[in-house]
């Protein structure tokens, strides 16, 4: 097999889940997106690996192996980063990155901080609810 | 020298294979590719919260067998078990306590989708010009043992990377135990929010004949 279809489909699946971190809103979304990126990355590993055995009689396997620690980094760093989404869930009842603007420059943004942003947030939360 | 004459096979091997007369393997890795690619494209822009985690099912499976196809069996199997079988139930979770609507949801794309297309098929375009550039002729030999077996994989993983291993055991315990500290209420246990409310105080001043707040406390 040449090595220019995993890596190309590596790279496809990569840009994929850039727009999907660039563009969405949700912060579930965006973890999913993440996913895809690193799951692009795993794919590539895999194919070197794969590519470097036949070539070179790599008996070290590195690229499997770290293709194995990166699902298991994956897996810790979705369980913290829905942690982290829950816990902003519940005390702000939104989980749309778009509202969390606390530590944004700029103070002139309607969305932005002040008594408003809790209504704006409930509100927001019963639109999605 | 031996592994600059595999490397000059391969080569010449690569020569004479074009991309115009793929093999078997390659296209069953090209239709699985544009089924995962297909899923992966859905995910990210469906409006519908609970179809983008299903569609990321199809788009990591197809990468399990991608791996299949690659001959990395045990890795393909550990992303069926990780990911199919935990991360995604994990993110449906997420979406149910986060109160994701089951319908369409409006504002799932924030406003600056059009810099974020620009920003990732500008990505896209110079990764595969880059990668389809350097690596046009070079050619995978699976003709051999697979290179990523059970045993194989095994035996490098506990011979060769004890020692990381170990160490992402202990960053696996501790992100989990971070994610339990982050997830607990600092108030009561369990229930509705206006549940944590009601009980927070009595459980807070702990001094009164509250019969429910040792409860809360030993069920925590």
């Amino acid at each position: 097999m040449h090595l220019a279809y995993p890596a190309v489909l590596s790279a496809l699946l990569f840009a994929t889940g850039l727009y999907g971190v660039l563009a969405r809103r949700n912060a579930i979304l965006v973890l999913m997106s993440v996913e895809l990126m690193l799951n692009a990355v795993n794919l590539n590993l895999v194919a070197f690996d794969v590519w470097l055995d036949g070539i070179a009689r790599d008996t070290l396997h590195s690229g499997q192996a770290l293709t194995l620690f990166t699902i298991a980094v994956a897996a810790a760093e979705i369980g913290i980063g829905l942690a982290i989404v829950l816990a902003v869930y519940r005390n702000r009842g939104t989980s749309d990155i778009d509202r969390l603007r606390d530590t944004a420059e700029s103070g002139d943004d309607p969305d932005d901080a002040g008594p408003g942003t809790a209504a704006a947030a409930a509100e927001k939360a019963e639109a999605t609810a | 020298m031996s592994t600059a004459l595999a490397v000059t096979t391969a080569a010449a091997a690569a020569e004479t294979r074009g991309f115009l007369s793929p093999t078997g393997v390659e296209i069953a890795f090209l239709l699985v590719g544009v089924v995962t690619f297909g899923a992966a494209v859905v995910t990210v822009t469906t409006r519908q919260l609970v179809h983008a985690a299903l569609w990321l099912v199809v788009a990591l499976g197809g990468l399990a067998v991608e791996y299949l196809l690659l001959t990395a069996e045990f890795i393909a199997w550990v992303q069926v078990l990780i990911y199919v079988g935990s991360v995604v139930v994990l993110l449906l979770f997420g979406l149910m306590l986060t109160k994701a609507p089951i319908g369409r949801s409006p504002d799932a794309d924030s406003g600056n989708r059009p810099v974020a297309l620009a920003v990732a098929v500008a990505a896209a375009a110079a990764l595969v010009w880059v990668v389809v550039d350097a690596f046009r002729t070079t050619w995978i030999d699976l003709s051999g043992p697979a290179a990523g077996t059970t045993a194989v994989t095994g035996a490098s993983l506990f011979q060769s990377w004890v020692l990381p291993f170990e160490a992402l055991s202990v960053l696996l315990l501790a992100a989990l135990v971070g994610a339990i500290v982050l997830s607990r209420r600092t108030g009561g246990t369990d229930g509705s929010d206006g549940d944590r409310r009601s009980t927070a105080p009595a459980a807070r001043t702990g001094s009164g004949p509250d019969p429910a707040a040792p409860d809360k406390e030993g069920a925590r």
